[in-house]
């Protein structure tokens, strides 16, 4: 049992800063340069993010264990994972938007732009190729989403301070913004070897 | 020009994916550590794209405009599912190298893009023509970022020794910092070339790419070319005098 805690806990290192979503595999680069404006949208997309892949996580995990598995239809598993996951947006979307308004102003702009984010579908799929059962793969989605919010949250501090700096023109806007991530991948990378 | 090789061009250069459109960026940064990989991920997209846009052309008369979005994904998950079982059968070490990033192709916006905004709508030839022309645009830019982090991260270029072996490569190039480098220094040359500059003719100050700013500019030369700019756009008026 004891053993079986460790290796959460090395999951949820790994999946949050060693194999960073973003500043090592390279999952979810869209949103974390489109929404790290401002550090209150990013707080919103990253706790959209950790509701969505966290919930995606269980149920394809559920779906691969339970559904795929038993009949061995796993080369199916793309085509009905991003099935899921799209689904699983539009439902939550629906289920926030009708029980909780206030929620639904903070994250509903986010809802959508989630489906098309790889990150979803990439965590599912490094789930089942490491053939984590449901608890690790719930701690691996929550993690990986927990380390995705905090590199969008940095990003966004970065960049609200960023504004009054004084940038050449040619670097404004994407090229700043990408060797900043340039150099928080470094920092990052610090983290290997760690476990 | 015909317009079949119109598609063709305006993939490869007016809206290439990548450098243009920056479209896919998960896929480019992620699998460009070698040339080899650009090529097996740009040409694994490149005959997803061309098969789907085929497919939804095909049936765009049949889809109901509200549900198009949930056919959209299952033809193009069916085709990244054939692509992959492809690759595991004949070609196992590029199915291996590149990973997850095979299955991911299902939500590359360039798919998506293509399906949505040209195969939707467009005739099945045309839409041939459109995903081989975007498929091989992709495909070049990723080849071509590849071999360039591949030649500073080992000195290499498809496996082919490049640099003198006294070369000392930048292994940063190979791992991920180096993959944010490279497309940083991408996007702003992209600025460079797209803003007017005290060098190309008769921008206002404002407009030029270095802000106009002279006073803490350090090269003497660009604040001649500045100078002889603010007086150009008198010439060009008697000039025109002259006409």
């Amino acid at each position: 049992m004891n053993d079986y805690l460790v290796n959460l806990l090395l999951i949820l290192i790994s999946a949050a800063f060693i194999n960073n979503v973003i500043l090592s595999q390279f999952l979810g680069i869209c949103p974390f340069l489109g929404i790290s404006n401002k550090i209150k949208s990013a707080v919103g997309m990253g706790l959209a993010v950790i509701f969505v892949i966290t919930t995606a996580s269980i149920l394809c995990s559920l779906v691969f264990q339970y559904i795929l598995s038993p009949m061995e239809l796993e080369y199916l598993q793309t085509i009905v994972f991003i099935i899921v996951i799209a689904a699983l947006v539009q439902f939550v979307e629906m289920v926030v938007k009708k029980f909780s308004p206030t929620l639904y102003d903070a994250l509903g702009v986010y809802l959508p732009l989630i489906t098309t984010n790889c990150a979803v579908l990439g965590v599912a799929l490094l789930n089942v190729e490491n053939g984590f059962d449901l608890v690790e793969s719930i701690v691996n989605g929550f993690a990986s989403a927990l380390g995705f919010t905090i590199s969008i949250i940095l990003m966004a501090g970065i960049r609200e301070r960023m504004a009054y700096n004084n940038i050449p023109k040619t670097f404004k806007g994407f090229p700043i913004t990408l060797v900043t991530a340039t150099l928080m991948a470094m920092a990052f990378y610090g983290f290997a070897g760690l476990v | 020009m015909n317009k079949y090789l119109e598609r063709l061009v305006n993939g490869l250069f007016k809206e290439n994916p990548t450098f243009v459109l920056m479209l896919g960026m998960c896929p480019t940064l992620a699998v460009t550590t070698s040339a080899i990989n650009g090529v097996g991920m740009g040409l694994s997209t490149a005959v997803v794209l061309v098969a789907s846009n085929v497919i939804i052309a095909a049936l765009r008369k049949f889809i109901p405009n509200t549900v198009r979005m949930p056919y959209f994904i299952v033809v193009v998950a069916s085709m990244v599912t054939i692509v992959q079982l492809l690759l595991q059968a004949y070609v196992p070490s590029v199915n291996e190298a590149l990973g997850i990033y095979i299955p991911l192709i299902v939500v590359n916006c360039i798919i998506f893009g293509r399906v949505e905004a040209y195969a939707a709508k467009n005739k099945v030839g045309l839409s041939l023509f459109d995903g081989i022309g975007m498929g091989l645009g992709f495909t070049i830019a990723l080849v071509l970022i590849g071999s360039f982090r591949e030649l500073l991260g080992a000195g290499t270029i498809f496996n082919f020794r490049v640099m003198p072996e006294s070369f000392e490569p930048i292994a940063m190039f190979i791992k991920p910092p180096g993959a944010f480098l490279v497309l940083a220094m991408l996007t702003a040359l992209q600025n460079k070339f797209k803003l007017p500059s005290a060098t190309n003719g008769s921008a206002k100050a404002s407009a030029l790419a270095c802000g106009g700013d002279c006073a803490s500019c350090s090269g003497e030369t660009y604040a001649a070319n500045h100078a002889a700019n603010l007086e150009k756009p008198n010439k060009d008026k008697d000039l025109r005098k002259e006409d």
